[in-house]
């Protein structure tokens, strides 16, 4: 019997705010244990939560970019659990009135070879509801110690549908919802901070089957790519106990990313009973379309939509648009530096941010905003090219003195007397005849229609000339010359 | 379905994490059936229609703007610790 | 007949007389602190309604005060009046104990709102008061300290929750004390112990730093000799509090000029179902007078009718519970307060500081609060609670398109006898007459009306329309300027 598997991610993100959810001590990443509790995050007694508007504005934008809808009220419950880094021992969340439903993540599955563009496809989503976050556990050899500066930060969480059919599906959906969530300054998404974390129910079932089969839920994937190894060594699994004729029992397992093993948590007759109730301590959030206009006017284009844009546009190699897209500040800049070159250029404007600014940033471990090339300084390098100034050796040189300096290429040009020098139309048209005079074979394939005899041509000439001929000028020169002959 | 026969000590005491004795679960089982039973009461009102009140003055998108403040210094967060190490709270080693 | 008497002693007076004395400079803080403290230590040994004070920052506070009104900068009329607090309104670096084992070593880092509201006015916070167990209770028996006495007759209990606050007073062992009120625990032992008791409109006065019993139900409120005193008391406390979210924004009113301005005549409603079976002749007696006290000033008495009124117990021991059953799953023995010694693993130490922590109330009401809240139950009680909550409130809404307020008594007996009320249901309808108020958020007060003839204090009840605190206060004023119960004191 063949089987697929059929997958749902609950994934949490981490709102990027300056405040908590319900309280306004301050947010953050690595600092000190407990410096970052006041007295409604440590819950002592007699506190009361206030909820944080920018936090309401990220989950809407959030909900807008994914296309869901914005529930016109929504309200908050408490989810009753008992928990050390619960300081309440109860979470603040959306039971039954999440503030975003439906809507989808697009994704691009992988194609067939690097540089083709992949299949498309949407994975619905079920909701998206706001939350806080809990304190971190540290587990010492004889107990746990607890810091809460972690507990009370935004949280959301994105439920999708059980649609999602693959590992390799599933690693596409977070790459795509985690690049949304990074484009709108929601969250800043690294998972090794925690800011993003994704939990994974899977089940297979006989193809033709319509019923699910039983769940597992997978936790601790705690980078995308164990959410992909992960979830294709559950598949196994279950494929394994399945064709052995055991059963699949509904449990919680963890996975372990470093021997790429997992192993059973909790089974279900320990499932919780959560006492989920309305929160009277919160009042409800009402969305009206003055607000959602309003994050409407903030919300980015999002990547593929750009990718497409960037390709029509532009006229841009997909292979290219796969690697500015995905990054809203190189996508920008990339932008920025075609307006500025002008039409035609904007490959080449591409090609020299993806290939030598990239690994020139990369090798000196600088961000794009770091970089002392700005778009001007790409646009006239290519416009220099263009013009027969700069030859690709000397480009290359000049770049890489820019990018030290971040003086303009012009004055690099000229401080390091890189232009190409002046050749003279008489002595380039010299260097012409004698090449096409000793290559009769090239010559011959040219004129019976076989276009790229001429480069045949070319290499004797670029060799005559010491590397210093303008390419385009030599093209035409030798097209002239062959016509005549 | 009279309330009281399904109020099921143990599962309630676990879920609310109370370690009852024995007679205080024979005591709370029987006060507890009591109180249930005049609350059982309430089945003879009819709610058709009528919406639950969760505040008794409702009111809509009551927040604060994300400015951080200070809060509390190490010292008086752990303050009234039972027991800390490493400015962290202890608390027996957990599993999961 | 009774053993009430007047006196003339500092301890014994009203705010508004002794901010008239402070202003004089005929006293000072300091003499009348030291006059409060002397007779704490007089009658406290019998009454035992704290659990600490301390002398010495009561009158650092007092010293304080005189030399701000020596500067000129005197900030109200409760500056430099000592006021006892409810031990569940957070006082920076005072303890906060909730007369519970679980906190009895609690030192609280921050203020309640109210506690900031009062020192801005100058008040000298005074003394943490007793009560029953994290405010579950009407008779301040299931304190895990001690029991608070009647001052009336220290056989008796003062009432619940907030008894700590209400015998203190009585007792000349606070100038005004502040209470918390969740289905009565205000009214219901200001009736008991011979003092005003108000429980303002839900969203009037912040709850920030009240520990929680039942979120959607708690209000802070003060006890005092006279209703001015409570107006006075109420103008230092009420107002929008951007740290509670249900905290209401509304304009407030000058409360002790509106005692003068509103002179009525009124329209007063009297509902029958709170004067029928279980109500003790006497109490019904007493408030009749009061009835006929407004109907002989001009009032225009009318029946009204709260038909859902028998169902207000019943929805308020869901409501109260589920909701205390989640407020009190912080109280785990992890962060802060009891933990148990021997608990091998966390489950453990969340089941044995639990148990341990907690006194047999508090363990009541979770357990029940968890099974209505539990899985499969939640719409047969909880849901239902709510919608009936609607129904009891939409009763009064009703009420008030006729009347300006209801008058009622505020408890069905005068104070009994310690330990006279070991079953939980009989304890629970004690607060029968005061439920309602809460449940659907209204403004209530307690006034004292006579004395049994067993000298034991009665109170009657007056409830307001949302937010018209003023004229509430203005309606029980009208009473209380006319009568001296709640002037007389018990016989120490
Ligand atoms: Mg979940
Ligand atoms: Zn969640």
């Amino acid at each position: 019997m063949k089987y697929e598997a059929v997958i749902g991610l609950e994934v949490h993100v981490q709102i990027k705010t300056h405040s908590k959810m319900f309280t306004r001590v301050a947010a953050g990443y690595g600092q000190p244990a407990n410096t970052l509790t006041d007295p409604v995050v440590l819950a002592l007694p007699g506190v009361l939560p206030v909820m944080n508007k920018a936090a309401l504005d990220a989950i809407i934008k959030a909900g807008l970019l994914l296309g869901c809808d914005i529930a016109p009220v929504c309200k908050w419950d408490r989810k009753n659990y008992f928990y050390p880094d619960s300081p309440k021992n109860y979470q603040i969340s959306q039971f039954d009135q999440p503030i975003c439903l439906n809507g989808s993540v697009e994704i691009e599955l992988p194609g067939a070879a690097r540089n083709i563009q992949g299949e498309h496809k949407k994975i619905a989503l079920t909701r998206i509801h706001l939350e806080e976050d809990v304190g971190k556990l540290n587990h010492e050899a004889f107990d746990s110690l607890v810091d809460y500066n972690r507990a009370g930060t935004p949280l959301m969480e994105i439920v999708s549908e059980p649609v999602i059919k693959s590992a390799e599906e599933a690693y596409a959906y977070l790459t795509s919802l985690r690049a949304t969530m990074i484009y709108g300054g929601i969250s800043d998404c690294d998972m090794e901070k925690g800011q993003l974390r994704c939990d994974a129910n899977i089940s297979i079932r006989p193809v033709g089957e319509t019923k699910l089969g039983t769940k597992v839920e997978l936790k601790n994937l705690n980078s995308i790519s164990y959410v992909r190894d992960g979830i294709a060594h559950e598949i196994q699994r279950q494929l394994a106990v399945t064709q052995a004729g055991g059963t699949i029992v509904q449990e919680t397992r963890d996975y372990d990313g470093q021997t790429g093993t997992s192993q059973s948590l909790r089974s279900k007759e320990m499932a919780h009973d959560y006492r989920y109730f309305p929160d009277p301590d919160l009042m409800p959030v009402k969305v009206d379309a003055a607000w959602k206009a309003r994050i409407q006017g903030e919300c980015p284009e999002l990547p593929f939509v750009k990718q497409t844009r960037f390709q029509a546009e532009y006229a841009l190699p997909y292979t290219l648009t796969s690697v500015l897209v995905w990054d809203r500040a190189l996508a920008a800049y990339f932008e920025e530096a075609a307006k500025l070159a002008g039409p035609g250029k904007a490959q080449a404007v591409g090609n020299w941010i993806v290939n030598d600014l990239q690994r020139e940033l990369g090798a000196a471990k600088l961000d794009l905003a770091d970089s002392k090339v700005r778009p001007a300084h790409i646009a006239e390098l290519v416009k220099l090219i263009d013009a027969g100034t700069l030859l690709s050796n000397a480009a290359k040189e000049v770049f890489i003195a820019m990018f030290a300096s971040g003086e303009a290429p012009a004055a690099i040009v000229a401080s390091k007397g890189l232009a190409a020098a002046p050749i003279d139309n008489a002595e380039l048209e010299g260097w012409c005849r004698e090449a096409i005079a000793a290559n009769a074979k090239s010559v011959a394939e040219f004129k019976a229609g076989k276009e790229s005899a001429i480069n045949g041509l070319k290499g004797p000439i670029m060799k005559a000339s010491k590397g210093k001929a303008n390419p385009k000028l030599v093209d035409e020169t030798l097209r002239r010359l062959l016509a005549e002959a | 379905m009279a309330a009281n026969e399904d109020l099921n000590i143990d599962r309630i005491a676990n879920l609310a994490r109370l370690a009852l004795t024995p007679e205080e679960k024979v005591k709370f089982s029987a006060q507890l059936a009591d109180v249930l039973t005049n609350i059982e009461k309430l089945k003879q009102v009819d709610v058709t229609g009528v919406e639950p009140t969760a505040h008794a003055f409702p009111v809509y998108n009551v927040w604060a703007d994300d400015v951080a403040q200070a809060g509390l210094t190490v010292e008086d967060a752990l303050r009234n610790a039972p027991e800390k190490r490493d400015n962290m709270i202890v608390v027996p080693k957990v599993v999961e | 007949m009774s053993t009430a008497t007047m006196s003339s002693e500092l301890f014994n007076k009203s705010i508004a007389e002794l901010a008239t004395l402070l202003e004089a400079r005929t006293i000072t803080s300091v003499e009348l602190t030291q006059a409060v403290i002397g007779r704490t230590q007089a009658v406290e040994e019998r009454i035992k309604a704290f659990n600490s004070f301390d002398t010495g920052d009561a009158l650092a506070q007092a010293a304080a005060s005189d030399v701000r009104r020596a500067a000129g900068q005197a900030l109200g009329p409760l500056d430099g009046i000592p006021i006892g607090i409810k031990d569940v309104i957070a006082v920076t670096g005072q303890p906060l104990t909730a007369s519970s084992k679980m906190l009895a070593n609690f030192v609280s880092p921050y203020d309640a709102t109210v506690t900031q509201k009062l020192k801005k006015a100058g008040a000298v916070i005074w003394g943490r008061l007793n009560l029953d167990e994290f405010a579950m209770g009407s008779s301040t028996e299931n304190s895990a300290f001690h029991t608070t006495r009647n001052p009336y007759n220290l056989d008796c209990v003062p009432g619940g929750s907030s008894g700590g606050s209400a015998a203190a007073l009585a007792a000349g062992e606070a100038i005004a004390t502040l209470g918390s009120d969740t289905g009565g625990s205000i009214r219901q032992p200001a009736a008991l112990c011979g003092v005003v008791g108000l429980k303002p409109t839900y969203g009037l006065v912040s709850r920030f730093g009240l520990i929680a019993f039942a979120s959607s139900l708690d209000q802070i409120g003060p006890f005092t000799r006279t209703v001015e005193d409570a107006a006075i008391t109420l103008q230092a406390i009420a107002g929008h509090d951007e740290r509670d979210s249900t905290s209401f924004k509304v304009e407030i009113p000058d409360y002790r000029a509106a005692l003068k301005t509103k002179k009525g005549p009124w329209r007063i409603g009297i509902p029958k179902e709170y004067f029928g079976e279980g109500l003790d002749p006497e109490v019904a007696a007493a408030v009749e007078k009061a009835i006929s006290f407004y109907e002989k000033m001009g009032c225009e008495i009318k029946n009204v009718s709260l038909p859902h009124t028998e169902y207000g117990v019943g929805v308020y021991y869901i409501i109260a519970t589920a909701e205390c059953s989640s407020n009190l799953s912080r109280y785990d023995g992890v962060r802060y307060g009891h933990r148990s010694t021997d608990a091998d693993n966390i489950v453990d130490l969340y089941f044995k500081s639990r148990a341990e922590g907690f006194g047999p109330e508090v363990k009541r009401r979770i357990i029940l609060g968890t099974y209505v809240l539990s899985s499969g139950y939640y719409d047969a009680y909880y849901l239902r609670a709510q919608k009936v909550r609607t129904l009891i409130r939409q009763d009064f809404l009703n009420a008030y398109k006729e009347v300006d307020a209801i008058i009622t008594p505020t408890t069905p007996t005068p104070a009994f006898k310690r330990g006279a009320k070991a079953d939980p249901l009989a304890m629970y309808l004690c607060d029968v007459y005061t439920i309602g108020v809460n449940l659907a958020g209204l403004p209530g007060i307690s006034v004292p009306c006579g004395f049994s003839s067993g000298g034991l204090p009665i109170g009657m009840q007056l409830i307001g329309q949302p937010f018209k605190e003023a004229d509430l206060l203005a309606i029980a004023n009208a009473y209380d300027s006319a009568h001296d119960w709640a002037r007389r004191t018990p016989n120490l």
